[in-house]
């Protein structure tokens, strides 16, 4: 079952504001009831998008909850998991902020993917990604925060037999000055459960935030530097045995025959498990099962996918761009037109490579199969599908199926998918006893859900002012919609591929369409961190560049002559130059480069200044980075979400690649699929704008304007233009 | 084979093939989950442990060649000065992202700092060089080794 948490999470940028964006239902958001054990539960939902699956005005359906005990300790129990973005701190602040508690007095737990426990079944879909977590719960959290304190308070004021509004809150207390009583929450808990829920509650304004805004210190960390903390592949169990695996090395082969004579043998092994497309060695420890594996003699049917290669795929893109079918995504005005009465047209083709995620804690998955139920343990960003698999692959009810969620080493959208679960437990059906099947980094990279290679193609009019007239864009690549998302791929149209294909640009005649690729069964496409964002802000922001070259403008005056009507993307923009020095001489092979975009509600803008060796090695100096994500719950946060997704941007612009030979993946480790290292790391600086506006996502836009604005700054050292990733140093040697 | 092994001051009798890696060992034998699997190639330093004090990558170390030396993990860090300057610097800067390259990152840290309570960024680029983070934390680990050593410099007059 699919349901808002879906479209919520991956839907195109809205422009953030206060009300709800358009389409989003109003229906209740909070129901109210005594918390098994004592004390007040409230559950909350999120806004729905109308007209999807599950109607809007269908059952209550909590996202989140929030328990009041007795003791007076607050509970939010949710189901976005911890990847490292501070969520656990974050999403308690909000509560804290309006509940009127110390943030320390939040606890957090997982919600799991079975909400009989909280009397309600329907969590439904749970995910965390496309940094949605703060922009869905925003306004819920603080409404039930208000709420709660404001159900708290009546209850007081009922036993004290006083007027509510003579009543304050602080610090989890109730208290009436006029009398001097006082009563913790904890006591009132109960009462206030029979107080009905207040249809609406007043939130504090933005400069009267205590909490919300300040650098808080993460809830999550301390288990994290002394090795206590548990990750999925952490998992303890009696009688636990470990496995790994190879799957067939070509996409969509099917395993022929093994040959275990040798495995058996090793010390530690205890059995060979064979699905119709992998192997895996079941041991007593992984040192054991990866020399079982490594003495098999496995043969495979490597099947249609075996001469596959990454220059054919690259060729039928290109045929692609040129024949379509291509679907519209956005018109505006006349671009045939204006292109015939421009002064001049630039064209260009862009490409992007497919990547793999390489989360640093390599794929798991624990699995206790038994013939009535099944358990599962997973650092998983979708529960609910993880969920679905187990019962499906063990033909039991879902509700016999118990998924204990741990946290994620890294998600950056790998954990959005559940193919290594759905493998974990076809392998665990038939191992007697609980069994952990862990990737090894070989298979981790090569039978990853890769990001889509995109090969993109502009046409730019330009008049004799060099101003732009018209702007066209068309996107070719796989479409990871119509696979996860399928009832929000309409008509053809992947609005993720397209996201952003305009830039946050005001074109007066603009034509985006998009044609879809088909990628050979079995070799599968899939989120990666920043998403379509990722691949439309290094595409246009290179684009745009050319533009002003050939505009003989200057990059940031030529982008804020496109940005008239945006005063959120001007303002980052300028920032950005102005923080970066921008236009201030520059040592020799030195360049500095500029990217603007907006992505999940935010507005940034990253500065590179980048020197470029005589062997053509790119070093990226610094990186000026200013972000308008409006409201800032976690300035600490936003920062490091800033500086991390930049080293993940910046190792795909560098090194990222995969490439197919044989039907096979050519990397494999992170010697051939390279990750940036602490000696590579440029000197970032971040500016945060103060703003008023809903909270954008801080996950991925970060990742998105790297690439470009080095690329940029490439081309401002050298003379030369790369349209296409990685980069290739080659061509700037001696540049 | 039986080796025993001298972990965090207590003696450890395990029976596995001598070309066990060291950290399957920790991990899985001995259930020390502290210690990470990134690479199994000495890549990434997620499953760095101390040996005698030197940083080694235990996914590498085949168990037979540990002899009855001190092997010292994340689990047991913090008891060191340097490996406990080095938390609380991680925690006092806000180190951490997803965490898990983190015990390696603080292996490295910590003996990079009980050998050089003065590093400068190319030493920490030397010793943390080998130690690879996803999420990105690396601009905040080089703060947080100065930060410890600065403490721990100060611990030591
Ligand atoms: S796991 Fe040992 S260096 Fe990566
Ligand atoms: S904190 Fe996630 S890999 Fe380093």
């Amino acid at each position: 079952m699919l349901n808002n948490a879906m479209l919520n999470t991956y839907a195109p940028a809205q422009p953030a504001s206060d009300t709800p964006a358009p389409g989003l239902s109003r229906r209740s958001f909070l129901t109210a009831s005594l918390a098994a054990g004592g004390g007040l539960l409230l559950a909350v939902s999120l806004p729905r998008f109308v007209g999807e699956a599950l109607a809007a005005d269908g059952p209550f359906a909590p996202d989140a909850f929030i328990r009041i005990a007795t003791d007076g300790t607050v509970t939010l129990v949710m189901p976005q998991v911890e990847m490292g973005q501070g969520i656990y701190t974050a999403l308690p602040m909000l509560i804290a902020e309006e509940l009127e508690i110390d943030l320390a007095g939040v606890r957090l737990e997982h919600a799991p993917p079975d909400g009989k426990l909280y009397t309600n079944p329907a969590i439904g879909f749970q995910v965390t990604g496309g940094s949605t977590s703060i922009r869905g719960f925003y306004e819920p959290l603080r409404k039930a925060g208000a709420s709660a304190r404001t159900m708290l308070v009546a209850a007081a004021a009922q036993m004290w037999g006083v007027d509510p509004a003579s009543c304050d809150a602080a610090k989890g207390v109730v208290l009436h000055p006029a009398s001097g009583r006082r009563a913790t929450y904890g006591s009132l808990a109960e009462k206030a459960a029979a107080i009905p829920v207040p249809k609406e509650v007043a939130l504090k304004p933005v400069d009267k935030f205590t909490l919300i805004g300040t650098p808080a210190k993460r809830l999550d960390v301390a288990g994290k530097v002394d090795g206590t903390a548990t990750y999925g592949i952490d998992v303890k169990l009696p009688g636990l045995k470990v496995a790994t695996v190879a799957a067939c090395p070509v996409f969509g082969g099917k395993l022929k025959s093994v040959d275990d004579t040798e495995a058996r043998a090793v010390k530690g092994v205890r059995q060979i498990v064979k699905i119709d497309d992998a192997v895996a060695v079941v041991a007593d420890h992984m040192g054991a099962a990866k020399k079982g594996l490594a003495a098999l003699k496995i043969e495979w049917d490597e099947g249609p996918n075996a001469t596959l290669s990454t220059e054919e795929i690259v060729k039928q893109m290109a045929a692609l761009a040129t024949s379509g079918p291509a679907v519209d995504d956005k018109k505006v005005g006349d671009v045939a037109a204006a292109e015939a009465a421009a002064a001049r047209t630039v064209k260009a083709t862009y490409q992007m490579p497919f990547l793999a995620h390489a989360t640093m804690e390599p794929l798991n998955c624990t699995v206790h199969v038994r013939p009535d139920s099944c358990e599962v343990w997973v650092g998983s960003q979708v529960l609910g599908r993880a969920q679905a698999t187990a019962a499906e692959v063990t033909g039991l009810p879902a509700e016999k199926v118990t998924v204990h969620n741990h946290l994620l080493g890294g998600g950056f959208g790998r954990r959005l998918e559940v193919d290594s679960v759905t493998q974990a437990v076809k392998i665990a059906k038939q191992v007697d006893g609980p069994v952990k099947v862990v990737w090894t980094r070989e298979e981790d990279i090569q039978h990853d859900i890769y990001r889509p290679y995109y090969y993109d193609q502009f046409a730019a009019g330009l008049d004799a002012q060099g101003k732009v007239t018209s702007f066209r864009h068309r996107v070719v690549g796989s479409s990871i919609v119509a696979r996860w998302l399928p009832q929000a791929f309409a008509n053809g149209l992947d609005f993720d591929a397209v996201d952003g294909a305009a830039g946050p640009y005001a074109f007066p005649n603009l034509h985006v369409d998009y044609v879809r690729h088909i990628l050979p069964e079995g070799f599968v496409t899939g989120w990666w961190r920043g998403v379509g964002i990722t691949h439309n802000a290094f595409i246009v922001e290179g684009f745009v560049d050319e533009l002003a070259v050939e505009s003989k403008a200057d990059p940031v005056a030529f982008r804020r002559g496109l940005l008239a009507n945006d005063a959120r993307a001007r303002g980052v923009l300028d920032l950005a130059a102005e923080k970066a020095g921008w236009g201030t001489t520059l040592p020799a092979r030195t360049g500095r480069g500029i990217a603007v975009l907006f992505g999940f509600g935010t507005y940034m803008a990253q500065v590179a200044d980048v020197e470029i060796g005589k062997d053509g090695a790119v070093k990226v100096r610094r990186i000026v980075c200013s972000v308008d994500c409006g409201v800032v719950v976690n300035p600490d946060t936003v920062k490091a979400q800033v500086q991390g997704g930049i080293v993940y941007g910046l190792s795909a612009a560098l090194y990222g690649q995969i490439t197919l030979k044989d039907g096979r993946v050519e990397q494999s480790n992170f010697d051939n699929y390279q990750a940036l290292r602490i000696e590579e790391m440029p000197e970032i600086e971040v500016h945060i704008v103060d703003s008023r506006e809903a909270p954008g996502g801080m996950g991925e836009p970060s990742t998105a304007g790297v690439a470009p604005a080095v690329v940029n700054a490439i081309f401002a050292a050298t003379g030369q233009r790369l349209r296409q990733l990685p980069i290739d140093p080659d061509r700037l040697k001696g540049a | 084979m039986s080796f025993t092994l001298k972990i965090n001051g207590t003696s450890h009798e395990v029976d596995v093939d001598d070309d066990t890696p060291l950290l399957w060992v920790l991990r899985d034998v001995l259930g020390m989950t502290g210690t990470k699997f990134g690479c199994g190639a000495a890549l990434c330093g997620a499953c760095t442990v101390h040996i005698d004090g030197a940083p080694t990558r235990s996914c590498i170390t085949t168990i037979d060649t540990v002899g009855d030396s001190a092997i010292t993990t994340i689990e047991a860090v913090g008891a060191s000065p340097a490996g406990r300057h080095i938390q609380q610097a991680w925690l006092d800067l806000e180190v951490v992202q997803c965490g898990y390259c983190q015990s390696g990152q603080i292996m490295s840290a910590a003996a990079l700092i009980s050998d050089n309570k003065t590093p400068s960024d190319d030493d920490i680029d030397n010793a943390m060089s080998g130690n690879i983070c996803r999420c990105g934390t690396y601009a905040r680990i080089r703060e947080a080794i100065k930060h410890a050593a600065t403490a721990y410099a100060g611990e030591a007059k």
